[in-house]
């Protein structure tokens, strides 16, 4: 079967919704929600792949794209800055978005596989954009329906955004496989690389379990049709087919488990803060 | 928290914040379109109009303004890279933000800058294969690297305040589009060098090891800023020859490269006393008798030499811009062939 990104469990994924629970029934200002780890995983997401994306300032084929993909890694960036704080309020820490964002190890961090991979060529990160940004429509259209008020202003505001993220990313898609015989062969090869990095997107980990549950969040398995229905249309049009699947797939991001490019990552974007604690910036 | 509120908005920062940028940009209007020429070029310019681009001109001005359009275009190009070497390194998520906008900004300068360009009859492409090929020169201050996080505070403050410095005469330009042009541009470098200026007072207010990072920012951007504004070209230098006279005869110069540097200066040292930065010039003093401050010799053999490839990062921002552009061939090649067939397939399913 072609697109086999089908939901599977992550074996890495640490049972933690038992202990986390109990804390729901508190729910204080100060307490700590359930439904935090989840978010965190939403924030990360987006935070990590405005990181990548703004690597492509300068290095873009040409101006306008500096720009547009600059564009995007900004609304991403909003978007974690509008979740991190109110995580902060609700998972009974009181962080602020910098302390998220640069004082945070490896191992803390919640975002999938997808986003923290090392920029390839532009059709590495098209493919990696369709694919993300088709999610992120799924996400935030079913997320305005969420019981929490700032989850739903998150999304309804991400919303606007992705639709233009997933345009964008289809226009060159579409450009790339229909255009020379190059650019084809490059698209074809970055949609199978991306490939292995999918299925994660749509495992459902205890976090998002237990957020479904609340209403706060949704299952992520119950995005994958939409997603891959959206992805499947454009790559169509782009003369091109969703490869097999791959032989392996990534796990484990919800659960701290990263990829080898994470570290470097965040040793790039935290080196500054970390090297002045305190300081004010 | 950041000093907003003890840098007072009211108090104008730059250039564009002065009454001179108001005028300019209230000068601008050009002639309706259709509107015929009242005696051609010469006469245009007499009555300080704007050329348009449908006015027959001598192709000298042409020409003059084609080098010049071009090469700031390619300035706000370049100039891209000396901060989005820092915009992975952003040491706030609130600065990450501000910069990459600022970095996006420049890009959008670029291309507007570079349509000014095409009014005039040259392309876009035409006219980044000579950035590339060295045959056009961009701003020289862009061949100085950014060492720390507080350069793109000094970079904000004094060389876009500087940049800005030389543009709000260009909004009056004789030129229409590039005129046009620039009070756009000045608009948003007003907010990026105040930007520029508020990194910088955060830091003042910092830990000793931040204030350390802005005064050594300072110390290195100070004089390359000094020289953004061009070699002297008053007084026995006036007789040197340059573009000077021609282009102030033409309208496109309206100030001497000494005057405006002037300026910067006197606006510059209070700016600098209220950030708490000592500027790296031990001849810098108020004189009472001329109304202005004194200031040193500019290293004028440094300038010459930088200009002429020897800085440290003229080599590395050529070869990033070329490599960058190499490396996307394939893309536009493929969205050109892509919109051929599109073309070819409407007039398949029109025919």
């Amino acid at each position: 079967m072609n697109a086999d990104v089908s939901p599977v469990n992550s074996a890495n994924a640490p049972s933690e919704s038992e202990e986390a629970l109990p804390g729901a029934a508190e729910n204080g200002p100060t307490g700590e929600r359930p439904e935090a780890a989840y978010l965190l995983g939403l924030a990360d997401d987006a935070m990590v792949y405005a990181q990548r994306l703004s690597e492509w300032m300068t290095n873009a084929p040409q101006i306008e794209e500096d720009m547009a993909l600059g564009n995007i890694a900004l609304d991403l960036l909003g978007q974690a800055r509008a979740l991190y704080p109110y995580i902060g309020s609700i998972d009974g820490t009181g962080r602020g978005e910098d302390d998220y964002a640069m004082l945070r190890d490896e191992r803390d961090w919640r975002n999938v596989h997808l986003v923290e991979q090392e920029r390839g060529d532009f059709a590495d990160e098209m493919a990696r954009l369709l694919w993300f940004s088709a999610y992120q429509v799924e996400l935030h259209t079913a997320l305005t329906g969420s019981s929490d008020d700032v989850v739903v202003g998150v999304a309804g505001k991400a919303l606007k955004e992705v639709r233009y993220h997933l345009d964008h990313a289809s226009l060159w898609v579409v450009r790339l496989g229909d255009g020379t015989a190059e650019s084809h062969r490059r698209m074809k090869a970055a949609l199978e690389r991306v490939q292995p990095h999918l299925a994660e997107l749509f495992d459902d980990d205890d976090a998002s379990v237990t957020a479904a549950e609340l209403g706060v969040g949704v299952l992520p398995s119950s995005l994958h049709d939409g997603v891959v229905a959206r992805v499947r249309r454009v790559v169509q049009e782009a003369t091109l087919t969703l490869p097999d699947a791959s032989p392996w797939r990534s796990r484990g991001g919800r659960a701290g488990i990263h990829s080898r490019p994470m570290g470097y990552l965040l040793a790039e974007m935290q080196h500054i803060a970390r090297s002045h604690p305190g300081a004010t910036w | 928290m950041y000093g907003n509120d003890v840098i007072d908005p009211n108090v104008p920062l730059n250039a564009a914040e002065t009454a001179a940028y108001d005028e300019a940009a209230a000068h601008v209007e050009g002639r309706a379109v259709g509107e015929a020429s009242q005696g051609g070029f010469d006469a245009l310019i007499a009555a300080d109009q704007r050329i348009e681009p449908r006015d027959a001109m001598p192709e000298k001005y042409r020409e003059t303004l084609i080098r010049q359009i071009a090469q700031h275009a390619h300035s706000e190009i370049i100039g891209m890279q000396p901060e989005g070497n820092w915009i992975t390194r952003a040491p706030s998520l609130r600065r990450k933000a501000i910069l990459i906008a600022k970095v996006q900004d420049e890009a959008g300068h670029g291309l507007y800058l570079y349509s000014a360009a095409e009014t005039l009859g040259v392309d876009r492409a035409e006219l980044l294969d000579r950035l590339h090929d060295g045959k056009q020169k961009y701003s020289s201050i862009f061949n100085y690297p950014t060492l720390t996080w507080a350069d793109c505070g000094a970079i904000g403050w004094l060389v876009d305040g500087a940049a800005i410095m030389n543009q709000v005469p260009l909004c009056r330009c004789s030129y229409g589009p590039y005129a046009r042009a620039m009070i756009r541009v000045c608009k948003e470098e007003s907010f990026h060098q105040r930007q520029g200026f508020e990194i910088l007072w955060t830091l003042m207010r910092g830990t000793e090891a931040q204030q350390a990072m802005a005064q050594d920012a300072a110390d290195r951007w100070w004089w390359p800023a000094l020289a953004m504004f061009g070699p002297p070209d008053t007084g026995e230098a006036a007789k040197g020859g340059g573009h000077t006279e021609q282009s102030m005869a033409w309208g496109i110069k309206r100030f001497a490269n000494d005057d405006l540097r002037q300026k910067f200066v006197d606006m510059m040292v209070p700016q600098a006393d209220k950030l708490g930065i000592v500027l790296p010039d031990p001849d810098l003093r108020w004189n009472e008798e001329r109304g202005h401050y004194d200031f040193g010799e500019i290293d004028w053999d440094e300038f010459w030499r930088v200009l002429r490839g020897d800085g440290p990062c003229n080599a590395e921002r050529i070869e990033h811009r070329r490599s960058a552009h190499e490396e996307g061939a394939w893309v536009r090649e493929a969205a050109t062939a892509y919109a051929a067939k599109q073309a070819s397939r409407r007039q398949e399913s029109a025919a």
